[in-house]
């Protein structure tokens, strides 16, 4: 197992870390695996560059082409409508992390519990604590962050990668995402 | 040994023969605090103990369930450990991640409530010693009927002098060290028994810090419940420089009191600057509207490495531990004034002042340690005196050709970046300082909390902080602002006028911006939020450094928000009311909304005043920037009181939310105290600790956990206009969960009727009655008395 520092350094966890996604095809295949994923998208995505774009319109790609439904955290949910895209369900992470840790909730497009959550574009250390409350509390759920940013909590996560690495990531779990998830939901 | 509550005895013999005589009409009373007059009766909970509301702990917290999220997957508390408790694993003892949890929270608010209670102590032991035992209680002259509504709620108890504060302050202390062994190995075990003994640490911290204000504001003369009380100035950029300067850190007010009282005595008003940073500087302001603020305690570093302060005064709470290394650094003298910080300094307490002085002023101390307040008065100010001239060439100029050097030897590793807690992008400023643009590095500067783990990640070595505030020199310079002082309690005929449209919900909500300064994107952000709730015709009450953050900023007129909103507890104003301890008088306010608006007993009588405020008062805390261990306990006494609070993303870092779930509609039903039948009243407020990711979004969270049962059409119809404006222009869509929250079609905004109507079509919505609403089955009519 390949483990990475934290991003900011001193929230280092416990003994159970994140797996380093060490080839963006691994994160092609966990999300195509998954069942029932659900694609958590903060705030932060409308405002970070990567390579001319935001990062929230390689998420929506990925959501769209895996067809994933969206939880919208922050205020994101503006950016998405703008994309076009109003389907999402608008609550706060905390929420958001609450709900999912509920095997019994109903999930975002009433389908059931997830059993895969794929998290971008909040704040390093919220996603941190609400990757925490996942890790212990929802046993029955995997997460796998796509930010440039370790994170420890994570079932897997990408290093701390550059903006260029990151984009060429994404470019390719977009580019596997083409043909869809083996399960459609 | 008696419990406190039991050492309160009145013993009255009519008649009685004895072998001594005959004794007629003898009364003794021993613990008496109550005025012999004060005939409200006693309501169940006098000075409850660590399980007398566990009850109502446990009916709020079945709807509003624990979320947490581990700080750190361990416990190190004790020698069976580290323990790993991650998922479901126990430690040693046998303890659960989720129990591991809330015992941090209930350690973090013990931390809380002590500090508070301990300041209490400090105050009122000060406090009789300047006015004496008798001194009465008077937070607001004839305005005030109820003068300490917590204590009165909490306690059972009507204080009339100084005095009767010492045995409120017996009572908190004896839970306070009850609550803190609670946290010990071996312990309790059980989750929600723990945030049982959180909320009882919240109420507990309330009744201190009310305490601490009463004491002050009775025997220092502060403003009393005063909507006008006046401006003071606030900004790096008020200090005249070519004074002597001395600054004051932390929150315990004696050393800044005696300060100014030495200055007045000596005709020295006008020839020194008393400058202060964090809530001692707000109280000093109380006392002396001539002291200035210079900002929250994020200012710590950039103001005492300014070189402006002559002489550095710490007292308590929140001050930097590296103080004295940083006045040090400027050959600022350093005078330490409490048992709680001594800072390794030598105790000069009973020296005489000249030799302090003299040790001060030729170097042969830099810093000393004197557990007298009036002693530091005359100290500060001669020291400061003293070492003004030969200082002022020595203070730190701007050399921006310094920055660009410094900058340039960057070697971009990101240290700094990675050990910011804003992630401020510092590599990319500091290259581009290097090349000569300052602009970046300037721009870090609002976002900065100012705790410098940048410079102690640089391998370099390089001031990344200090360069930092050299770059935003202009805007330094200019932070020229005021702010109103705090004006402590809020008046009974303030509560009369605006009771009746809080509890119909017709002013939409009364909103606590309150808290520290850790701020995710610098203050401006609780600045915009006051101003928007304000311009809303909401009540925003505000306190300690949010205070000032508030007030570091200025319309388009160059107008402070103190300068444009009134400071009247009525809908629009923004109203100040002092320091970290004065929050008390916003959970006051609400409580005094039952008794003095509703006529509700409050006596002894916490779990239906709480449940009043939570059914009717459309009341919502928040601490964008909460910090500390005091902030968990204030917030914790709000949750008790049900008042939800909303907290910046830093907030998550509490370890765990308090989340209601709108969608278990068996959650969100009452007791109809009307027809006796439980009725669903929807998710008002729908969360009772929740962290906002974004200022967006909490203003959107803001305006609807103000929402409450009880409020009437015309009331629930405006707050719903604010929620849907808010999430209209911030999300760009009506909120989805608008069917829940509207109960008849009397409830639906006049402006959105058609759209609103068409979503409750389309949701199977049903109307469904406005309850009389409690969470107490028990709560009847007869049990209040009308007054």
């Amino acid at each position: 197992m390949t483990t990475a520092d934290p991003w900011q350094t001193a929230e280092t966890a416990g003994p159970k870390k994140a797996t380093v996604i060490s080839k963006p095809a691994v994160a092609h295949a966990l999300i195509r695996k998954a069942n029932h994923p659900v694609l958590l998208i903060g705030h932060n995505a409308a405002v970070i560059d990567i390579g001319g774009r935001k990062l929230i319109d390689y998420l929506l790609d990925i959501a769209r082409a895996q067809k994933i439904p969206v939880i919208a955290t922050g205020h994101i949910n503006r950016a998405l409508k703008d994309r076009g895209y109003t389907s999402a369900v608008i609550l706060p992470a905390v929420e958001a992390g609450q709900r999912i840790a509920d095997p019994d909730w109903t999930g975002p497009d009433g389908k059931g519990s997830s059993d895969l959550v794929i998290i971008a574009g909040l704040p390093y250390p919220m996603t941190w604590t609400l990757l925490s409350g996942l890790k212990h509390f929802a046993g029955h759920v995997k997460t796998i962050t796509l930010d440039n940013t370790y994170q420890p909590n994570a079932n897997w996560s990408f290093a701390n990668i550059s903006v260029k690495e990151w984009q060429d990531n994404l470019l390719c779990v977009l580019a596997d995402s083409s043909d869809g998830r083996q399960t459609d939901v | 040994m008696l419990p406190l509550t039991e050492k309160k005895i009145a013993l009255t013999i009519k008649e009685m023969e004895s072998d001594l005589g005959r004794i007629r009409d003898l009364s003794i009373s021993i613990g008496k605090i109550s005025a012999a007059d004060w005939t409200e009766p006693e309501g169940p909970t006098p000075y409850p103990s660590l399980t007398a509301l566990r009850d109502w702990d446990r009916r709020i917290l079945s709807r509003y369930k624990p979320f947490y999220m581990p700080f750190c997957d361990l416990c190190c508390l004790c020698t069976y450990g580290k323990c790993d408790l991650t998922g479901t694993k126990k430690g040693a003892c046998g303890i659960s991640m989720p129990a591991q949890q809330s015992r941090i929270v209930l350690l973090s608010a013990c931390i809380g409530a002590a500090t508070h209670t301990s300041h209490a102590r400090e105050l009122v032991s000060y406090a009789i010693k300047k006015a004496g035992r008798d001194c009465p209680i008077n937070p607001g002259g004839t305005s005030i009927g109820v003068e300490a509504p917590i204590i009165r709620l909490v306690c059972g108890e009507k204080p009339e002098t100084l005095a009767d504060l010492e045995a409120i302050l017996d009572y908190c202390e004896s839970q306070i060290t009850a609550l803190l062994s609670v946290t010990h190995t071996g312990q309790e075990g059980d989750p929600l028994d723990f945030e049982s003994k959180v909320l009882h640490a919240g109420m507990i911290d309330h009744v201190g810090m009310e305490v601490a204000d009463l004491a002050q504001i009775s025997a220092l003369g502060y403003p009393k419940a005063d909507p006008d009380a006046p401006l003071a100035a606030l900004g790096m950029g008020t200090v005249d420089t070519t004074k002597p300067v001395i600054l004051v850190i932390g929150h315990n007010v004696p050393p800044s009191v005696a300060i100014i009282d030495y200055l007045h005595d000596e005709n020295l008003t006008d020839e020194v600057e008393v400058t202060g940073i964090c809530c001692t500087s707000i109280d000093a302001t109380r006392y002396s509207p001539r002291a200035k603020i210079i900002g929250p305690m994020s200012w710590q570093l950039r103001y005492i490495r300014s070189g402006i302060p002559d002489v550095i005064i710490v007292d308590e709470q929140c001050i930097r531990t590296d103080a004295l290394s940083e006045a040090r650094a400027v050959h600022a003298p350093f005078i330490a004034t409490s048992e709680k910080n001594c800072l390794g300094l030598p105790d000069r307490t009973n020296d005489p002042v000249d030799v302090i002085v003299s040790d001060l002023t030729s170097g042969k101390l830099d810093g000393v340690l004197i557990l007298d307040p009036e002693k530091v008065g005359e100290v500060a100010v001669r020291v400061a005196r003293a070492v003004a001239p030969g200082r002022k060439n020595a203070r730190r100029t701007v050399d921006l050709t310094e920055v660009q050097k410094q900058a340039a030897s960057c070697t971009q590793c990101r240290l700094c970046q990675r050990a910011c807690p804003n992630d401020l992008k510092i590599p990319a400023a500091m290259k581009a300082a290097g090349e000569g643009s300052l602009s970046l590095l300037a721009g870090l500067y609002e976002a900065c909390v100012g705790c410098g783990k940048c410079e102690k990640a640089c391998i370099k070595e390089i001031p990344v902080h200090s360069l930092i505030v050299a770059a935003a020199a202009e805007r330094v310079k200019n932070e020229k602002f005021t702010i109103r002082t705090g004006r402590g309690a809020i008046q009974d005929i303030e509560i009369r006028n605006v009771g009746g449209p809080i509890v119909l919900g017709e002013i939409p909500g009364v909103i606590g911006f309150v808290g520290c300064s850790n701020y995710a994107n610098g203050g401006r952000e609780v600045a915009e939020m006051s101003l928007e709730f304000a311009k809303r015709r909401y009540i925003v009450c505000t306190s300690g450094c949010t205070a000032m953050a508030i007030g570091m900023h200025r319309d388009e007129e160059g107008k402070t928000p103190y300068e444009q909103y009134p400071g009247s507890f009525t809908a629009g104003g923004i109203v100040n009311v002092g320091s970290c301890v004065a929050n008390s008088h916003i959970a006051g306010a609400t409580i005094k909304i039952a008794s003095v608006f509703a006529h509700r007993n409050l006596r002894g009588n916490y779990a239906e005043i709480a449940d009043y405020v939570y059914n009717r008062v459309g009341a919502v805390g928040v601490a964008w920037g909460a910090m500390s261990q005091k902030a968990a306990a204030i917030a914790a006494g709000f949750w008790r009181l049900g008042i939800p609070v909303v907290v910046g993303p830093h907030g998550t870092k509490y370890r765990r939310m308090l989340l209601g779930r709108a969608d278990h509609d068996e959650d969100w039903y009452v007791h109809d105290q009307r027809t006796g039948e439980d009725v669903y009243a929807g998710p008002a407020p729908e969360h009772l600790f929740v962290a906002a990711e974004t200022q967006k979004e909490a203003m959107v969270l803001i305006a609807k956990l103000c929402m409450r049962p009880n409020d009437t059409s015309r009331g629930r119809a405006m707050k719903l206009t604010h929620y849907i404006d808010l999430s209209q222009r911030n999300f760009g869509t009506i909120p989805d969960d608008i069917p829940r929250y509207v109960r008849t079609p009397a409830d639906i905004p006049v402006t959105l009727k058609g759209e609103i109507t068409r979503i409750l079509e389309q949701s199977g919505w049903k109307e469904r009655p406005i309850p009389d609403p409690t969470l107490l089955k028990r709560n009847k009519p007869e049990t209040r008395q009308e007054r």
